[in-house]
């Protein structure tokens, strides 16, 4: 499905900046029972409400300039751990557009920009700085992500430079649709099978049902 | 011709072409559903006027959120009721086989790809599930995917993707008395690390890797996405062509010996360069069991929980105090005694025939302990029925043990199998995150002999004494 191009995101910068947060961490496995799942609200759910389905006030997005962030200032690997593509559903639902972090695991990444959500790769000590003007920034504080020129512009109004590949960056910001990409090459995939059905032909050929 | 790795060998077979980008459209060969990650990709296809381009490659299961009850029907757990129907509907409405609830194939995705002759050496298997590195076990390549990436195979039978860098890990020396692959691969991480592989196919050759027989083998693989791996394999030889005989879907007659030549050729070149070479010695290593809430925070079962107070660096040390505190756990103290509250032995990582057998051995003639819950999950109806033909069965129900009905159950805990709040369970799966096995949920990955030790014991406890 071709995706709204991604603009410039303006808004609070929630930190969380915990090594390997998984995707479990990040959607419970309750909010995967069913396909209309309130998925903006299960974000996080198990850091953010208590047993009895409370908001813990301690937890960082039930903070006032927080509970509006579009963008999540995270440790390294996030995202590790199950394949699930709510994670990255549920950020979205949640608001949060960005998320920057040292390193992402594979699956996650891939989940991030199939669905217009950033996952910009920033050195540590800019994670870091970025966390302390989080914490100190008041709530109009607003961070802002120029994905064009690659930076992170702190409410101090430092500029923190991070990193994404370039045809994953044109392809949010024009909001390219994958499997239309793909389909353009249809003859030559189907060339493929043809060639390949030569080369393997138990591979499209079951031998007992043949 | 240059020399190339197993990897290089099978990923440059399936590329269609190189993109501008530099990433690579690789053509698909066996595309596997479960009903948890599907609907929304059907959905999306659906909505864009498309189809699916190659349903005759394309089969489905329910496994992760089926009810578990030995006498299961369609009314057992209601909440799963929506997706179960929903992924039937979808296999109906695009000519996709499923094997259902009620199917005698049905089972866990990753176990049953292997079982029914849908994953072969040299394939490249996708599936929206990260354990879908399974598959490596038979030499293929078997790439987890999110439901963005399912819904574009279902449109095209291929995927984009960047190329992944090698990595190769080797397992030198014997293992020892009770250890087993789930103990050779929980060492790996525990020296390793669970993020050394990211963005690299991984794999894993050694004298211990070649000695595994072919199931253990998936056991290793399946566990490659711990270590932030995509996707691991192991070379396929004599004992891969024999697992893949006669498998329902495997070819036959001509192609049979067409395909089988063709995958004795599929082997790393000796002169092969790999981005990354990573080797450990497993001769000295104990079975294995985690204490923390990653899988790189394990230990022998006959050590101490680490103590923080050693750790120089302080994020390293405030991780370390956060997952004995969650854990339950007193610093320095033998992790062997630690009682028990739930054994779980399933999950597509040790549910497959050869893991029960294990089990049961050791289950036999031994109790469960008194107030101890313990489960036994086949992986798949046929390793159950198999499982039952030879009595494993009345071992596990004699010994006190539940014996359950095919599917995820546990590992995963989105049907009704649930470990209550702060219960302490000792589990054959792969993932001991904080509540991943229920809210509070305090989980320790092992072997299925350790599992069972624990079971019988009531506590943790060194497998290598029972036997
Ligand atoms: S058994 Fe666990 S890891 Fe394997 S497919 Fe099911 S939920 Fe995923």
């Amino acid at each position: 499905m071709k995706r709204a191009p991604f603009e410039v995101v303006s808004g609070p910068a929630a930190p969380l900046p915990h090594v390997n947060i998984n995707t479990d961490a990040i959607i419970p496995a309750p909010y995967l029972r069913s396909a209309s799942a309130d998925l903006g609200a299960g974000l996080f759910a198990r850091w953010r409400y208590d047993d009895a389905g409370r908001e813990n006030p301690d937890f960082v997005l039930n903070r006032p300039p927080f509970r509006s962030a579009r963008i999540l200032l995270a440790g390294e690997n996030f995202g590790c751990g199950s394949s699930r593509e709510a994670a990255a559903w549920a950020l979205v639902r949640f608001g949060i557009r960005c998320v920057f972090a040292p390193a992402f695991a594979d699956i996650f990444y891939e989940n991030a920009f199939r669905n217009g959500l950033l996952a910009a790769l920033m050195p540590q000590e800019s994670i870091d700085y970025a966390v302390a003007c989080a914490e100190t920034a008041q709530s109009e504080g607003h961070f802002t992500v120029n994905l064009a020129e690659r930076a992170l512009r702190c409410p101090d109004g430092r500029h923190l430079a991070f990193d994404v590949p370039a045809f994953r960056a044109d392809a949010l910001l024009r909001g390219d649709d994958d499997i239309a990409a793909t389909l353009e090459y249809a003859d030559e995939i189907a060339t493929f099978r043809a060639r390949d059905a030569l080369i393997r032909p138990w591979i499209q050929t079951f031998g007992n049902l043949a | 011709m240059a020399a190339e790795t197993l990897f290089g060998k099978i990923w440059e077979s399936h590329r269609i072409r190189s993109l501008d980008d530099g990433r690579d459209l690789i053509f698909v060969d066996r595309h596997l559903l479960q009903e948890t990650t599907s609907a929304a990709a059907f959905d999306g296809l659906v909505q864009d006027g498309r189809h699916v381009a190659a349903p005759e490659l394309t089969f489905a299961t329910q496994d992760h959120i089926v009810s578990t009850e030995p006498a299961r029907s369609l009314a057992s757990n209601p909440g799963g009721r929506e997706l179960i129907d929903l992924m039937r509907r979808n296999a109906g409405n695009h000519g996709i086989a499923m094997f259902g609830l009620d199917d005698p194939r049905q089972g866990i995705v990753h176990v049953i790809g292997p079982e029914l002759g849908l994953v072969m050496p040299g394939t490249v298997v996708a599936c929206g599930d990260s354990h879908t590195s399974t598959a490596g076990g038979l030499g293929a390549l078997g790439i987890g995917v999110g439901t963005s990436e399912v819904e574009h195979v279902l449109a095209t039978q291929t995927l984009v993707l960047p190329r992944p860098r090698t990595l190769r890990m080797r397992f030198d020396g014997q293992p020892g008395n009770g250890v087993t692959a789930k103990d050779l691969v929980l060492h790996a991480l525990g020296r390793f690390g669970i993020a050394i592989g990211t963005g690299h196919a991984i794999e894993y050759t050694g004298a211990a890797i070649r000695a595994l027989p072919v199931e253990a083998r998936l056991t290793i693989c399946n566990m490659s996405i711990e270590f932030g791996g995509r996707l691991g394999l192991i070379a396929p030889d004599d004992a891969t062509v024999a697992y893949v005989h006669d498998r329902p879907f495997a070819p036959t007659g001509r192609l049979w010996d067409q395909a089988t030549a063709y995958w004795r050729t599929l082997r790393t070149d000796d002169e092969a360069v790999f981005d990354r070479e990573l080797s450990l010695d497993v001769s000295k290593a104990a079975p294995q069991i985690t204490w923390g809430t990653t899988q790189q925070d394990v230990i022998g079962v006959d050590q101490a929980i680490p103590d923080p107070a050693t750790i120089a660096d302080l994020a390293a040390r405030q991780r370390m105090e956060a997952a004995i505190g969650y854990m339950g756990l007193t610093p320095g103290c033998p992790i062997e005694g630690l009682p028990v509250d739930v054994v779980f032995i399933g999950s597509c990582t040790n549910a497959r025939l050869s893991d029960l057998e294990v089990a049961a051995a050791i289950a036999r003639g031994r109790r469960v302990a008194p107030g101890l819950r313990a489960l036994v999950v086949p992986g798949s109806s046929a390793v159950k029925r198999e499982a039952e033909a030879r009595g494993l069965d009345r071992i596990f129900a004699e010994a006190g043990f539940e014996w359950r009905s095919a599917g995820c159950s546990m590992c995963v805990s989105i049907n009704e199998d649930i470990v209550p709040a702060g219960a302490r369970c000792v589990a054959t799966s792969n993932r001991n995150f904080e509540n991943r096995q229920g809210p509070r949920s305090r989980t320790h990955l092992a072997s299925p002999a350790m599992a069972v030790a624990a079971a019988v014991s009531g506590a943790i406890a060194d497998v290598r004494r029972l036997a």
